[in-house]
């Protein structure tokens, strides 16, 4: 299936490139502009901002008491 | 919603500065453990590059200008105090971060270059809110990506940690590492897909999919 400029397969090549926002703003642009129209690519791109989302989220960990006291501590002592 | 009141490094009483940076570093607390133990996957180590990115981020509080970017500030110490440990470690041959990985071509690197966890659960013409992969990331527990992501080579797993949680370019990322710009890609790309492959197969044993990994489609897209 091909939408706008740029092909399914150009957008899935780029598309990691394209969630890291390391492409210029014109092939940012080109690619929003097929996932509006494309609901393959549209979906393969949610899945994984989704997945990238739930990555994300496992460098929140509750930081040990232990670590918060050590600190306060060093603080303390500068 | 009241707004911060700014900190003016070097301006302000030392008691007012600490007040403000202990408010700041307690309010990031969970966020630089969390990075620190997904980059060395290790709880006493992470709780020491914490403490020496915390001291050393008061020892140069003077050198930070502009307040708004007190929280990406602290969080380059903290990746800077990482690279200096495992370079440290790496000197003692007890780690090797740079050069663990095994990059050379063959069948089972580019399949696992390939893979694609979207590709392996996809179903076309199903509408999106019920489809196979939107309901494998909804049973997707925390741990299980903490598990994925900590049996990562370490290479893999840094480059990952730095992009796509702390949002790193990928020329910041080469300049932190020492290591080219095409080295930060083909990890970052080996690195999601050995992800990828790893949390597929961890689905698979808790159930949530049924079947076998079959050969990637290599086209790279749906088309």
């Amino acid at each position: 299936m091909s939408s706008g400029d740029l092909t399914c397969e150009e957008v899935m090549e780029q598309l990691f490139t394209y969630l890291d926002k390391e492409l210029t703003n014109r092939h940012s642009a080109a690619i929003d502009a097929h996932l509006e129209r494309c609901r393959d690519c549209f979906s393969r791109a949610e899945f994984e901002k989704r997945l990238r989302e739930k990555v994300g989220q496992t460098a929140t960990v509750e930081a040990p008491e232990r670590l918060r006291r050590r600190v306060k501590g060093l603080l303390d002592n500068f | 919603m009241t707004e911060k009141q700014p900190i003016k490094p070097t301006g302000e009483s030392r008691q007012a500065r600490r007040r403000y940076f202990e408010d700041e570093v307690s309010r990031l607390m969970d966020r630089l453990y969390g990075t620190a133990l997904r980059l060395t996957r290790d709880p006493d180590d992470a709780e020491d590059i914490v403490a020496e990115t915390v001291g050393q981020a008061w020892s140069q509080l003077d050198k930070l200008r502009d307040p708004q970017h007190f929280e990406g500030w602290l969080f380059r110490i903290l990746n800077n105090t990482f690279v200096s440990a495992w370079r440290r470690r790496k000197a003692r041959n007890e780690v090797a971060l740079d050069s663990d990985v095994d990059t050379s071509p063959s069948e089972e690197a580019d399949e696992t270059e390939n893979f694609s966890l979207f590709r392996q659960l996809h179903q076309p013409f199903l509408l999106w809110w019920g489809t196979p992969e939107n309901q494998f990331l909804n049973a997707l527990l925390q741990e299980d990506i903490q598990t994925a992501l900590d049996a990562l080579p370490d290479a893999f797993r840094v480059a990952i940690v730095l992009v796509e949680v702390q949002g790193y370019t990928y020329d910041e990322v080469s300049q932190l590492l020492d290591i080219p710009l095409g080295t930060v890609r083909s990890r970052l790309s080996r690195g999601r897909a050995l992800l990828q492959r790893a949390l597929w197969e961890q689905g698979r044993e808790a159930g949530l999919v049924k079947g076998s990994v079959h050969d990637a489609d290599t086209s790279g897209g749906s088309s």
